[in-house]
């Protein structure tokens, strides 16, 4: 065991995506894609857009027991409702996006203008903001309806997560997402990287470890543990959180950037939100 | 259980504990619960919680991360060097996704040599 291990670690180095390293964005994501290969040789490629559920098997039937009868529906309706009511100027969401709601594919994307990385959750609150309506919260609460909705409108499109030349602040926004994923932290120690990539596939306490690529692909996300829908910067809260870790404003710059770094490794999978998880 | 637990959290109420229900010998100085001590800690999921990555002894529910903890004192020469793996593991393995429990005040020096005394019956 101690030697999947090292041999993990060793393969983490090489392959050219440890923080040691510099690779462009290209050779990481064909790392990435190459290390997964190499740990589940039987998982198709475009199972990993269903997260931990391509490798726990017995995680599957549950959950394909639960997407029967899906306990995101009422969010979708909810959001559908929120996308067909007007502002109080009489606008609406589909002012702001006019080739909405199946929008999800364009995001996280890089925003010259502003200099950042745009997500759709801040799309969102730019656009009610504009509006002269109130933004919403970022983890919990109505911002799941809209956003299950759109991701519900968006199933099928393919994550194209592009870091663009022409702008090397692109390019640094990606570095830090991916200096974050690779950092210790916490008392208990441990980056992102330890988790799903280091350990991938093993079992922590009763918890399967998922790969990383697909992590993106279905959020928001109705856990079981939360009774409701979630933001994917709610979990990145969690995953922080349980190392005892200081998490990280939802939606400020280092998990925009930890997303944009994160999406990239997802690119070419289809999108499947909103997602079902224990 | 979760709300035992937590409240377990001091060698007072841990005391207690085993004296209320399980009435075992209570004096820390007594290697048996000093053994005893160190057996809940490192199950405690707020202390050791060392069965998330590794199998030992009859703990329920083990992670398949890191080794099994079996013959410990054919591997280990002393406590010692027992000890220091379990207060910093990556001084040994720099990649090692364990935990620096000692280190990073995880658990007391105190709650650290009770978890070495169960780990070395192993
Ligand atoms: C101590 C282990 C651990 C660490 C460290 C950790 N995670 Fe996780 N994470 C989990 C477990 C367990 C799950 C649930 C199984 C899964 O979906 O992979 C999870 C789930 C997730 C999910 C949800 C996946 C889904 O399909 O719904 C995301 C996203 C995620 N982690 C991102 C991160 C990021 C980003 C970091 C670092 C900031 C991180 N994790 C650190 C253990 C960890
Ligand atoms: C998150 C995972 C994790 C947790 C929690 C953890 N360990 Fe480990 N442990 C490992 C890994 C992985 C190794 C393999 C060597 C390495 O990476 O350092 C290891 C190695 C060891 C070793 C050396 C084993 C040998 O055969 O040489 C001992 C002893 C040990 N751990 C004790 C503990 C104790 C005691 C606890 C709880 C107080 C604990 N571990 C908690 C992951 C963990």
């Amino acid at each position: 065991m101690k030697k999947i291990l090292l041999t993990c670690a060793a393969l983490i180095l090489t392959a050219g995506f440890g923080t040691a390293t510099a690779s462009t964005p290209e050779e990481d994501k064909a790392a990435w894609d190459r290390f997964y290969q190499q740990r589940f040789p039987n998982v198709p490629e475009e199972d990993y857009n269903n997260g931990v559920y391509t490798i726990d098997k017995v995680g599957r039937e549950n959950w394909e027991a639960i997407e029967e009868f899906p306990p995101y529906e009422p969010f979708i309706d909810a959001g559908r409702e929120m996308w067909e009511t007007p502002f109080a100027n009489g606008k609406g969401y589909r002012d702001c996006f006019p080739n909405g709601p199946a929008i999800a594919g364009n995001y996280p994307h890089w925003d010259k203008e502003t200099g950042m990385v745009m997500t759709l959750p801040l799309a969102v609150n730019n656009c009610l903001e504009a509006n002269g309506e109130k933004p919403l919260k970022y983890k919990k609460g109505p911002i799941n309806n809209i956003l299950s909705y759109i991701a519900f409108e968006s199933r099928g499109q393919v994550v194209n997560v592009e870091i663009p030349g022409d702008d090397p602040r692109a390019l640094e926004a990606y570095e830090e997402g991916k200096k974050f994923y690779f950092t210790r932290r916490g008392q208990l120690n441990f980056s992102c990287a330890h988790c799903h990539l280091q350990t991938v596939g093993m079992v922590l306490r009763t918890e399967t470890l998922g790969p990383a690529k697909g992590h993106p692909t279905h959020f928001p996300v109705y856990r079981s543990k939360w009774g409701t829908v979630g933001t994917l910067h709610r979990r990145f809260t969690g995953c922080n959180k349980q190392v005892r870790a200081k998490p990280f404003k939802a939606q400020g710059k280092e998990y925009r950037n930890l997303e944009y770094f994160l999406t990239h490794k997802s690119n070419g999978l289809e999108l499947n939100g909103p997602g079902a998880r224990k | 259980m979760t709300r035992i637990k937590s409240m377990i959290g001091t060698a007072a109420g841990l005391t207690v504990l085993l004296a209320g229900t399980l009435a075992q010998p209570v004096a820390a100085a007594d290697g048996v619960s000093a053994v005893t001590e160190g057996k809940v800690l490192s199950e405690d999921r707020k202390k050791g919680n060392c069965l998330a990555c590794h199998m030992m002894g009859d703990g329920a529910y083990p992670g398949n991360i890191a080794p099994p903890l079996v013959a410990m004192q054919s591997r280990y020469p002393n406590k010692e060097k027992l000890r220091a793996q379990i207060w910093d593991a990556t001084a040994n393995n720099p990649d090692s996704p364990m935990p620096p429990f000692g280190k990073h005040r995880i658990v007391s020096d105190e709650e650290l040599d009770k978890i070495v005394e169960y780990v070395w019956t192993l």
